[in-house]
């Protein structure tokens, strides 16, 4: 109780000294009615203000008073300049809060551990070599039946899980009209029971559904799916939804915390392995592989165990493959099977984002330290002007330790009102990131806790500002000597001299944010410029899908239906619209030869779809309406260069050799112009198109259950027409139903949202800091020219003109501006290497990428100089010594 | 002549004593009662009354609380607590066995 007490007696000391000088008073009353003389009975008590003084250190706790006391101090000192420290606060907030932030998203995608049990004791399986393309490459995608041989082998030292990568798939609960999009990802059986899961209702997948392929069609929602798209019902379990034409019942509902493994992707639906298409093929790749590794199993051996058995596997598979070449099929058996920790499991956005987050959150910390710079030089500047105060603290006795305690507390202020505001700022922020991640229409879902994970980062980062910003200042005031700050200062450059440094070092640190700012902008231009060679505009991709395959004949009813629809231009039909990323690819042999090696992309598209994407057609024809797949193909330039030579193809035949050593010819009716196909950022590919209309081997046409109409609209705002569209889809034909609508632009646009990200992000922080540093500079002149003014003073009156004043208030500084400046560019060309795969078709050592930086510090910085300059050559010398 | 302030760390235990015996004090009156049985001998000067009151108030030895009096004035009244009789206990077999000893020094001596 008393310990409470004294700390309560703390924060009401003038109600603490009032109650110890009423008893006081009362002692002496009480001595006096007593019939003493009272001015006796006052001098045999002595001094009452020591007694107080006394008895005040015995209640309460004296430390924690000396500490109270600073602060108000402190905030009276803060307020005294209002301006300065809401500009030191606020610099140091964006700062606080923007590391914070980061860190929250590198945190939530990258560091966070799955919420399951012994994350730490998950690796994942990837291979890594050489890559077709010569480059080196890590693929983390396997086959199930390789799976299942690596499970059998290592089931003594690790517990192996089969999960595909999640995919967006149609679903309806009821009718086809209902269709609605869920995430969806194929699970082995086993996975909940391996990671420790309990289900929040209803049971969770066992090994036993996931047997037989095909035979368990069961789905477990996600706690997620289960709260947003059924209320939490618990009537759920048992009810049943079609994907395609299988029907699955949900058996149970999964953990509330559990969202699957891949980190930026919310599960909505898991479904046992055994039902996934692809689970008895040996050349589909589909799924991942983490592997739950036994406590005090050796990593080696079991991986060495795993890639014998997997080499094994591709071993027996190679030698049902045609067409590659030896040299090929070495390059791929190659591979080396590695085992990757993945206790926060495995993302493709981890891959994407993992360069680009670290990137942003040193560009974050180095503009944090330019706001610390900026509150250390206030601070040194204030505590220059505060020198006689802290040299009378010391006359009557103040110790070293309490004048550092003073200024760390003012810095602490500082420092948690800053941390305050920075954290509404991180809580607002990190949501707004994550949803500039992907497309809109497939955002990245990352879950953000403000857990101790969080505020633990937040308050050693603002401990750690404060000491950065608050410790010199405040060691150089305890350090004061009284007799020479008196009289006037000893050496008045030495606070000068540190101000200076850390405009160098501030100028630095604001080159390489610039620096690296230019280069993000400058590949999302040159991404986003990049010509594809069709045009996006005005055109609309609707991808389509019916109830079951349809024949090509209705397709093209749809197609014909659409063309009526006012407003539509031209309509085309593709299997997938380019640059979707969907990719298909093959060898190719001319005149029997054996394959080339460079491999050939297709897609196959309707007559009138080259009109359509406006691809233009340099030779021949387009097709016709009863051309069909194999039979005719139109092919591009880069095609034309890769396989006949960049002789005129036209009218000449080859053919795509299958694995398993099939060959299907064709011939080349009409050469078209060059398109990205699936990736902005790749080369041009070798590409050929095949008819829409496939006919199998006896010769009749093929039904097919899934393409994309493409329909260019007459519209600047293609999006006006969707709604009409995809109510008219359905309207040609019943089977038929859009299962999504997106503009090209936006497919082309989804290829640049990293860069896009990183460009704006890296322009807003470079702005703050090219800000901050204006700022600083301005106030060391600012503080300098009022520091020297006596100086400027005599040198005006004994004849200095105002060009000489000028540059002797500023050489130092821009000195050390030049020296930043230098040091920028060095640390610049030195840490280029480690974003060098965020950047595109730009070079580091472009002179124009580094001017730039160096342009805007320099403008800047004289457009921050402009003002003390003239303050100092408006001084009036004969005012300025006859102050003194 | 000064009375001498002689109480040499016995303070504590005289005041726990008294309280213990009339509760319900204020500090002059201690101060007063602590002169008056000791026949003037023993005199505690209110620079150690006070601190010495306040720190065992913290010790939780003793409580105080403010009465009004006739007068109007307001006094602080100190009252023994149970930890502070188990003090006392403490404090009066310590200080027999110290004079008990001194004596024995003094008679061999």
């Amino acid at each position: 109780m008393s310990f409470w007490s004294r700390i309560a007696n703390v924060f009401r000391p003038d109600r603490l000294s009032r109650e110890i000088d009423e008893e006081l008073q009362s002692h002496i009353e009480e001595a006096i009615a007593e019939g003493r003389d009272p001015a006796e009975a006052r001098r045999a008590f002595g001094s009452t203000l020591r007694l107080r003084e006394e008895s005040r250190d015995v209640r309460l706790i004296a430390w924690l008073e000396s500490l109270r006391a600073d602060a108000v101090f402190g905030w009276r000192q803060l307020m005294k300049s209002k301006v300065a420290s809401a500009a030191a606060i606020l610099s140091l907030a964006l700062g606080i809060g923007a590391c914070t932030s980061a860190f929250r998203l590198v945190d939530a995608l990258l560091l966070r551990p799955l919420p399951v049990s012994e994350p730490e004791q998950l690796y994942a399986l990837a291979r890594q070599g050489i890559g077709p393309e010569g480059k080196p490459a890590t693929f983390d995608g396997w086959a199930y039946p390789d799976f299942a041989l690596m499970r059998a082998a290592a089931k003594d030292q690790a517990e192996l899980i089969a999960i595909s990568y999640s995919d967006r798939t149609d679903l309806t609960y009821g009718a086809d009209a209902e269709m609605e999009k869920a995430y969806r990802q194929y699970v082995s059986g086993w996975m909940f029971n391996s990671f420790g899961l309990r289900p929040a209702a209803g049971r969770l997948f066992t090994e036993s559904d996931d047997l037989k392929p095909g035979a368990h069609p069961y789905a477990v929602l996600s706690y997620d799916y289960w709260t947003s798209r059924f209320g939490r019902d618990p009537k759920v379990i048992g009810r049943t939804f079609r994907i395609g034409n299988d029907l699955y019942e949900i058996i149970g509902v999964g953990p509330e915390r559990f969202t699957g493994t891949e980190p930026g992707t919310v599960i909505d639906i898991f479904i046992p392995t055994m039902m996934h298409a692809g689970v008895q093929h040996s050349d589909w790749t589909w799924m991942r592989t983490l592997a739950r590794v036994k406590p005090g199993v050796a990593k080696e051996p079991l991986r060495a165990k795993l890639d014998a058995t997997s080499r094994a596997f591709e071993e027996e598979r190679s030698k049902g493959w045609g067409g590659e070449s030896k040299e090929l099929i070495e390059q791929i058996l190659n591979f080396k099977l590695v085992l990757e920790p993945a206790a926060a499991g495995v993302s493709d956005l981890q891959n994407d984002y993992r360069t680009s987050l670290a990137a942003l959150g040193v560009l974050v910390a180095l503009v944090l330290l330019i706001a610390c710079a900026n509150v250390a030089n206030l601070m040194t500047a204030q505590a220059a002007s505060r020198s006689r105060e802290m040299a009378l603290r010391v006359s009557i006795g103040a110790g070293r330790r309490r004048l550092v305690q003073l200024v760390l507390v003012e810095s602490a202020w500082l420092a948690l009102l800053a941390a305050a505001i920075g954290g509404v700022f991180a809580w607002w922020a990190a949501p707004l990131v994550v949803n500039m991640i992907n497309p809109p229409d497939n955002p990245a879902r990352l879950f953000l806790p403000a857990d101790w994970r969080v505020l633990g980062f937040g308050l050693v980062l603002t401990v750690g500002v404060m000491l950065l910003f608050g410790l010199a200042p405040a060691l150089r005031a305890s350090a004061v000597k009284p007799v020479s700050a008196l009289k006037g200062g000893e050496d008045p450059h030495s606070r000068r001299r540190l101000m200076h440094a850390l405009i160098g070092v501030q100028t630095a640190f604001c080159f390489l944010v610039l620096f690296v700012a230019g280069l993000f902008v400058a590949t999302f231009e040159r991404l986003s410029n990049r010509p594809t060679g069709f045009s996006p505009e005005r055109l609309l991709t609707l991808e389509t899908v019916t109830v079951s395959p349809q024949p090509p004949a209705f397709w093209d009813q749809v197609a014909e239906h659409l063309r009526a629809v006012p407003g539509v231009e031209k309509v085309g039909l593709a299997s997938s619209a380019l640059l979707e990323g969907w990719s298909w690819n093959n060898s190719i042999s001319v005149n029997g030869a054996p394959p080339n090696g460079v491999l050939v992309y297709l897609l196959q598209a309707s007559p009138g779809w080259i009109e359509a994407m406006r691809i233009p057609l340099i030779d021949g024809r387009d097709f016709l309406p009863d051309d069909t797949y194999p039979g005719v193909a139109l092919v591009n330039q880069t095609f034309a260069k890769a396989y006949f030579n960049g002789e005129d193809p036209v009218g000449k035949p080859f053919e795509v050799v299958f694995s398993g050593g099939a060959r299907l010819r064709f011939e080349c009716v009409g050469l078209v112009g060059d398109v990205t196909y699936r990736n902005i950022r790749e080369p041009i590919l070798p590409q050929a198109y095949f008819p829409f209309h496939a006919i199998d081997a006896k010769g009749a046409l093929r039904p097919t259950g899934q393409g994309t109409f493409i329909v260019r609209t007459s519209s600047s705002n293609p999006m006006a027409l969707a709604s009409i569209l995809r109510r008219e889809v359905p309207r040609a034909r019943s089977e038929f139903r859009v299962s999504n609508i997106r503009t090209q632009t936006a497919i082309d646009q989804s290829h640049t949202v990293r860069e896009r990200l990183l460009a704006r992000l890296a322009l807003f922080f470079g702005v703050v800091a090219i800000l901050l540093a204006g700022v600083g500079l301005y106030g060391v002149l600012d503080y300098s020219v009022l520091q020297r003014r006596k100086e400027i003073g005599i040198r005006m009156a004994i004849g200095a003109q105002a060009g000489d004043v000028a540059r002797r208030v500023t050489a130092d500084a821009f000195y050390m501006v030049l020296v930043g400046a230098f040091v920028g560019i060095a640390l610049g060309m030195a840490t280029v290497r480690y974003i060098q795969t965020l950047l595109y078709q730009v070079k580091p050592n472009d002179p124009r990428m580094l001017a730039l930086p160096a342009l805007t510090i320099l403008a800047v910085a004289l457009l921050a100089a402009l003002p003390p300059v003239i303050r100092a050559v408006r001084i009036n010398p004969a005012e300025m010594l006859r102050e003194e | 002549m000064p009375k001498p302030d002689s109480l040499q760390g016995s303070l504590d235990l005289l005041v726990l004593k008294i309280l213990s015996r009339r509760p319900r004090l204020h500090g002059y009156a201690i101060m007063t009662a602590i002169a008056g049985m000791s026949d003037e001998v023993l005199r505690a000067e209110e620079g150690s009354l006070y601190p010495a009151l306040h720190r065992m108030e913290e010790d939780g030895w003793i409580c105080a609380h403010w009465i009004t009096k006739d007068t109007g004035r307001r006094a602080r009244l100190y009252e023994l607590t149970a930890a502070g009789k188990k003090q006392l206990a403490a404090e009066e077999s310590r200080w027999l066995l110290v004079t008990a000893a001194v004596n024995r020094v003094l008679r061999m001596a």
